[in-house]
């Protein structure tokens, strides 16, 4: 299925508001969905024959710069009887100073492979994700303070009384 | 979800019953194949819940790569996959050729070279694989076997990089150096050598009575299972799934060279289990001996060593990929291996990278499989995904 098809499919199943904008000057294509409908989205593109997008490779946290302000995850599904792929993006805008996290559904319940990436880009980039059973820092410790991958981040001076 | 406990690891330490322990395999034990924790709750023998504790080895891998340029980043994603370093860096230079849009003009003698010493180091990963595995299960002798023929391997890379195991040959639009003069030889004289040890290897552990009671039916991954937790490589084909980068994407010298993809068919219990995960990386080495020995026949008749040939002459001197994002995938021993790259097209240092290791999704399976299994199974089963922490950590 082209990308077209799929743009087609889409707004077909859930309204023209769920694509927000199509990236297609690089090598692979893009599409930005809608944060509140990409759980619901994943789950028609792996369950519909026409797409059957079963292998979801990588799910990618990103920080998008101090000035924008903006966090996202990158989703990249891949179909393995149609040998397709495709890459699949969120976006929200957060500001920095705020006390909570930025937050988008998880994809844990369409492949459970998410369920450790979400977790790793909540450790590294301070995504929240909600509805994951097990949020929880995956590769820091749990008393890491910060958000390694952020583009403002500064490192502890001191982590347990070690020099960092 | 039970609202009483934020995640569910909470739920499952705080109802564990009086008569289960709770127990920790690693991180310092030999069986865990470097620094993996994993927090098991058992009823007496019986494994009720696995929950691997990771990130002992966590080197910023992805925060390194936001601060240098991508040549330099190539000896950072050696250590990755410390036992591949090969296939990791080629999956890297792959990737950023791409992104310039040079993967075409790359000399075909620098990608047969590529293609050799990936499919060695496949060879000396995979061996490294067997051999653990065959000490895990309590077989001592494989392991001293697939060692010595290991060092071979490392011998020959080390002569043609420099290292032995950590190479850092492989760059951004050729080579580092061209293969040393007699290389070739030296390495038909390896397969020759190498082909009979496999027979006996296979005599020895493969089709050993102790071996198979000990691995077939034990941890069966079934293929939906594999697929959904993102299991890729020998693990996934194991399943019975012939999906295989080096055919799916054609990439690099592969799609002119002659292999077979093979895929676990349960021949000594049923489909997907840690035999068949074990049989499935011994019919890997052979198919990878096939690649090999049409690269050396290649590289010494059409591809042939030329006084003027210079593998570095299509180095970029800059290397500024335009504005855009790109995942580029390849085939490492262990599966997929995977970079997302985000480039702003104005400086020489990604945005962003992320690196997708096969071993992370590979391990992410093993609750899954090895509940209600007995102890001694769960060995068996965390040897048979063999896992690199380097990769699971980054």
């Amino acid at each position: 299925m082209s990308l077209e098809e799929i743009k087609q499919l889409l707004v077909g199943k859930f309204g023209a508001e769920v694509i927000i904008k199509e990236e297609t000057g690089g090598l692979q294509s893009a599409l930005t969905i809608h944060p509140d409908k990409i759980a619901d989205v994943c789950f028609e593109l792996r369950d519909n024959e026409q797409t059957y997008f079963d292998l979801l490779e990588c799910l990618s946290g990103v920080d998008y710069g101090i000035e924008e302000n903006m966090f996202g995850v990158v989703y990249n599904l891949a179909s393995i009887p149609y040998k397709t792929q495709l890459t699949l993006k969120v976006v929200k805008y957060h500001d920095r100073t705020r006390e909570d996290l930025p937050s988008f559904p998880s994809v844990c319940t369409v492949w459970r492979t998410a369920e450790w990436h979400e977790r790793e880009a909540f450790d590294l980039f301070g995504i929240s994700f909600k509805d994951h059973p097990d949020l929880r820092r995956i590769l820091l410790p749990d008393d890491w303070e910060g958000y390694p991958l952020r583009k403002d981040y500064k490192a502890q001076e001191y982590y347990r009384g070690i020099k960092v | 979800m039970d609202t009483k406990y934020a995640t569910r690891y909470d739920k499952l330490i705080a109802e564990a019953e009086t008569h289960e322990m709770i127990i920790n395999i690693g991180p310092q034990h030999p069986s865990t194949h470097g620094v993996l924790r994993l927090e098991v709750i058992t009823d007496g023998e019986i494994v009720k819940e696995v929950i691997p504790h990771m990130g002992y080895l966590h080197r910023c891998f992805e925060k390194h790569a936001e601060n240098l340029t991508y040549q330099q980043t190539i000896p950072f994603a050696d250590r990755m996959d410390y036992l591949a370093s090969m296939n990791n860096s080629h999956a890297w230079v792959m990737g950023v050729e791409k992104m310039l849009g040079i993967d075409k003009d790359i000399p075909k003698r620098v990608e047969y070279i590529r293609v050799l010493v990936c499919e060695l180091n496949r060879i000396s990963s995979h061996l490294i694989a067997l051999g653990t595995y065959g000490i895990d299960i309590g077989a001592f002798t494989p392991f001293l076997w697939c060692f010595r023929d290991r060092e071979h391997i490392m011998n020959m890379l080390e002569w043609a990089s420099g290292s032995r195991l950590l190479y850092n040959y492989i760059w951004v639009g050729g080579l580092y150096y061209d293969l040393p003069v007699g290389f070739e030889e030296r390495c038909k004289q390896f397969i020759n050598y190498f082909k009979p040890k496999m027979v006996e290897l296979n005599a020895l552990l493969t089709d050993n009575q102790i071996f198979i009671s000990r691995t077939a039916n034990v941890g069966i991954l079934p293929l939906d299972v594999a697929i959904n937790y993102g299991c890729t490589g020998p693990m996934l084909r194991a399943s019975g799934l012939k999906w295989d980068l080096r055919r799916v994407d054609e990439y690099s010298a592969y799609p002119e060279l002659e292999f077979d993809i093979p895929v676990g068919k349960g021949e000594m219990g049923a489909i997907g289990d840690c035999w068949d995960r074990y049989k499935v990386r011994i019919d890997e080495i052979e198919q990878s001996v096939k690649i090999i020995e049409q690269c050396l026949e290649r590289l010494q008749k059409d591809l042939k060593r030329t006084p003027e040939f210079d593998p570095r002459a299509k180095l970029p001197k800059k290397i500024i990929p335009k504005a855009q994002d790109f995942y580029c995938r390849a085939e490492t021993p262990r599966g997929e291996l995977g970079y997302y790259f985000i480039t702003d097209g104005k400086s020489e240092i990604p945005k962003r990278v992320k690196a997708r290791a096969p071993s992370f999704h590979n391990l992410s399976v093993i609750s899954e499989i090895s509940r209600g299994v007995l102890i001694a199974d769960l060995i068996a089963i965390i040897g048979s995904i063999d896992i690199v922490l380097g990769e699971v950590d980054r």
